[in-house]
């Protein structure tokens, strides 16, 4: 219940008269405050900013710092006031929270300090209001990635004992921590710059003897160009087998995307190796060549920029594929437009609308090769119209793709979606949560509660007085209310599970719904000193005793008025037996119309007319 | 020769695209077709309506509470109704969030009427404390009188079986899904029975007033009852 509608409360409450002209049933007593105090202002020196509030506010929250007794620990007796000795600012958004109910997170400020002094006035940060809890979600991330971060660059320190596989694949990893591992990472990339020269190099024209026609310079020394291919592929596999022998995931190495290069760039040679000049698949073997191309791509491990491109074009993909639906929407357009524009006219290059995918293309990219033009004029308003949208078409997402660019340095790489996603639910759960809680809040002191009535009816003294749960006054009164209604109404609330329970054994059963009116019962006192038990096999008893053709009983109240302290004693949470002087009570089968034996000796009196319809609890045992 | 085929075609070209340009500027005129999204005008958000209670005197002057208590019932109500009143929709929000598991807004929208004294859709301050002085330190005819009013929905001084059906209704609405026993369809309904047998005097089917005050002194539950929240505030 947020704190600002206890103010309400006692609105509420007075309108609960309403309800009790129609009730049947008398209603419990209320809570009393024991003692009441007028509302007083209290001054809190946070670091010599005086904050002043009434001692009302902070008492909503009694499990934080500031509305428990913990701030007595502060208090300065010759200032009369608490004197806090931290940030005032923050202290700002703390005490809005008691006065507004909602914690926000300002903006400014850092998020260390921040939590750290939610930590000290006893605030859990989930609380935060919906307006800024996003912000301070990602802020916390950031810190944390930070944190990480740091945590790495410290790894390069060298563990004092670390095997030699270890060794190896930090110097993998880190080339720059010894000296060997340096120059493994220069020779490799000598060696893949070679090997890529070598592939270009192979399809030169070399210079040529007068009666040859020109060849390519691999067709003119095979053997030079094999020995370096060679040499190339020994290296790679051994730096490849190297690696694998000392990654520490063995399965996690191979399934990444740098050695899935690595086999690729080797591969081809292999294959070719062991295919010899087989002419069906030398045509395939040609193609594979085209892999060694892919050897490029080992120099990501050797430069950051490079893996950080491949980052951002991953993560701008949905606006690369915005770029290109878009692209191929208009293309489709102006091709089939150009097509029929061009139909007329004789000898025209556009022959069929894919052909005129080409001449779109080209007029959308601006390049305008020339190879096909429009003879129409049809063809060359509708050409120009293409040109001038192509243009705008592709400058729209460009900086869009550029934002996102810099925005890869500073964000969390995760999808945002996935992000969004989890904090709705996380969002729900809070919601959800807080609901659940009041509820269950009311129906856990229930049980609890009703100790605290027999304590003050019995007149007992403050010893026992530990036993109660300390809910705070507002929210006893709160409980009496619903209280209240369930008298009125004459029905109980129970959680979801016990509800699901009688609901399938009210199916079973279908005892005619005699309103029960038992107003001219239970003397005095009025009230339901009851201890109920709900335990699981009730419902089961419920129909046992039905199927007896007993007169339906559902539930007996109990009442220990005057029982003894042995009794009072006894822990609620327990469905275990009751003790209540009852172990007299056998859950069997009770009969009525006579009262049930079992009763507890002292004055406790069962509400059982046996004409009447009873709601009647039976006490477990 | 070539000329006329220009001419021709270009005639025809030119012909194909004022057709195209024409027939779009018709179906925009028409309304048909509207080329960006109209903007809604927002709606002037009718400034918030501000209320300022009577002085402190006056309202101690009419009702039966302190000078201290008045400020104490002011603060919590200024606190959450800024401007001054709760229109039905705050009321009922507010009053919601008592029983998390029911349904209160019925009760609640019944709740208002009998606050609302003069009936103008919104509930000031003066409403709100008035009501509250009814409840909390009036005598027991003036609560019981209060708790008639509330029943008489349409307000013509009796409350007939359909009005008492309604309020029983909101109010097992309150009590949710989940109790014990299971609440069935025609427990409020029996629950108004009762209710009438008890009140309805001379059994003409409708209760008044005078019949209400009579029986409810009767009843030792009710009258108890009815001191119940006097400590409240």
């Amino acid at each position: 219940m947020a704190a600002g509608v206890a103010a309400w409360l006692p609105f509420a409450r007075a309108a609960a008269i309403g309800w009790m002209p129609v009730a049947n049933l008398p209603m419990p007593v209320a809570p009393t405050e024991k003692n009441k105090r007028q509302d007083e202002l209290i001054i809190l020196n946070v670091s010599g900013r005086r904050y002043e509030t009434w001692r009302n506010t902070l008492d909503r929250y009694p499990d934080t710092l500031l509305g428990s007794s913990e701030k007595e620990f502060f208090y300065n007796e010759d200032t009369k006031e608490y004197f806090f000795d931290r940030d005032p600012d923050v202290f700002r958004s703390v005490l809005n929270f008691y006065r507004t109910g909602k914690l926000h997170y300002p903006r400014y400020e850092c998020i260390s300090s921040y939590d750290e002094e939610l930590a000290f006035f006893g605030i859990i940060p989930e609380i935060i209001g919906d307006c800024c809890y996003e912000e301070y979600k990602d802020r916390k991330r950031e810190n944390a990635e930070r944190l990480m971060d740091d945590q790495e660059d410290n790894k390069d320190a060298k563990l004092p004992n670390m095997t030699f596989r270890e060794t190896m694949w930090r110097a993998f990893e880190n080339p720059h921590t010894s000296t060997m591992a340096l120059v493994f990472y220069y020779v490799t990339g000598f060696f893949i710059a070679i090997s890529v020269i070598t592939n270009v190099v192979e399809t030169v024209p070399c210079g040529s003897s007068p009666n040859m026609k020109e060849v390519p310079c691999g067709e003119r020394y095979t053997v030079a160009f094999f020995c370096m291919d060679t040499a190339c592929v020994m290296i790679f596999t051994v730096e490849y087998l190297m690696r694998l022998y000392a990654a520490p995931n063995r399965y996690r190495f191979m399934r990444s995307v740098m050695s899935i290069i690595d086999v690729v760039a080797i591969l081809p040679y292999y294959i070719g190796l062991v295919m010899t000049d087989n002419e069906d698949v030398s045509g395939a073997f040609v193609t594979l060549r085209v892999f060694r191309v892919f050897r490029i791509f080992k120099f990501s491990r050797h430069s950051q920029g490079l893996r950080i491109l491949g980052y951002t074009l991953k993560s701008c993909a949905s606006e690369l594929g915005f770029l290109l639906f878009s692209l191929t929407m208009a293309i489709i357009i102006f091709a089939t437009v150009m097509f029929y524009a061009e139909k007329g006219s004789t000898s025209s290059k556009f022959t069929s609308i894919p052909a005129s995918f080409w001449y779109t293309i080209v007029t959308m990219t601006t390049l305008g090769y020339g190879d096909m033009v429009p003879k129409t004029i049809a063809g060359k308003i509708f050409g120009s119209i293409c040109s001038l949208s192509g243009v705008l078409v592709i400058a729209l997402p460009v900086p869009v793709i550029v934002s996102n660019f810099s925005r890869i340095y500073h964000q969390n790489q995760r999808a945002d979606k996935r992000r969004a996603q989890k904090l709705q639910k996380a969002r729900l759960a809070r919601i959800r949560l807080s609901k659940t809680g009041s509820t269950s809040a009311v129906l856990h002191s229930k049980r609890n509660g009703l100790f605290n009535e027999a304590l003050e009816l019995t007149g007992s003294t403050g010893e026992e007085k530990h036993l109660s749960k300390s809910a705070s006054l507002i929210e006893s009164q709160h409980h009496h209310l619903l209280h209240c209604l369930e008298k009125t109404t004459n029905h109980e609330f129970v959680d979801e599970q016990y509800y699901q329970q009688s609901y399938l054994e009210a199916g079973l059963q279908n005892y005619p719904s005699r309103s029960p009116s038992l107003s001219s019962q239970d003397g005095v006192t009025g009230t339901c000193c009851t201890r109920r038990s709900k335990k699981n096999h009730h419902p089961l008893k419920h129909m046992h005793t039905h199927l007896q053709g007993l007169q339906e009983l559902s539930t007996i109240h109990i009442q220990p008025l005057s029982t003894s302290r042995s009794s009072l004693n006894m822990r609620v949470e327990e469905p275990a037996p009751l003790n209540c002087q009852s172990s007299q009570i056998t859950t069997a089968i009770i009969t009525i119309p006579t009262p049930p034996v079992t009763t507890p000796e002292g004055d406790a009196h069962l509400p059982a007319a046996p004409s009447l319809q009873n709601v009647v609890k039976v006490s477990a045992l | 020769m070539l000329s006329a085929i220009w001419e021709t075609e270009g005639l025809q070209t030119v012909g194909i695209v004022v057709l195209v340009f024409a027939s779009i500027k018709l179906l925009h005129i028409l309304g048909l077709i509207s080329f960006s999204e109209d903007s809604v005008e927002d709606e002037l958000e009718l400034s918030a309506v501000r209320h300022r209670p009577e002085g402190l005197e006056q309202l101690e002057a009419q009702t039966r509470f302190s000078r201290k208590e008045l400020q104490i019932l002011y603060r919590g109500f200024k606190n959450e109704c800024p401007s001054g009143v709760v229109n039905e929709d705050t009321f009922k929000d507010i009053y919601a969030q008592f029983f998390p598991q029911g349904d209160a807004s019925t009760y609640a929208h019944f709740l208002f009427n009998a606050f609302d004294t003069d009936h103008n859709g919104s509930l000031s301050f003066e409403d709100f404390v008035m009501g509250l002085s009814i409840l909390l330190r009036g005598t027991v005819q003036e609560k019981l009188i209060w708790a008639f009013n509330l029943y008489d929905i349409n307000k013509d001084g009796y409350i007939t079986k359909e009005e008492m059906l309604d309020i029983m209704k909101a109010i097992y609405d309150m009590m949710g899904k989940c109790t014990y026993p299971v609440l069935k369809e025609e427990t409020p309904r029996q629950h108004v029975e009762v209710f009438f047998q008890k009140m309805d005097k001379n059994k003409d089917g409708v209760v008044t007033i005078d019949e209400f005050i009579d029986c409810c002194q009767n009843d030792e539950n009710i009258m108890r009852s009815m001191h119940l929240f006097e400590n409240v505030l």
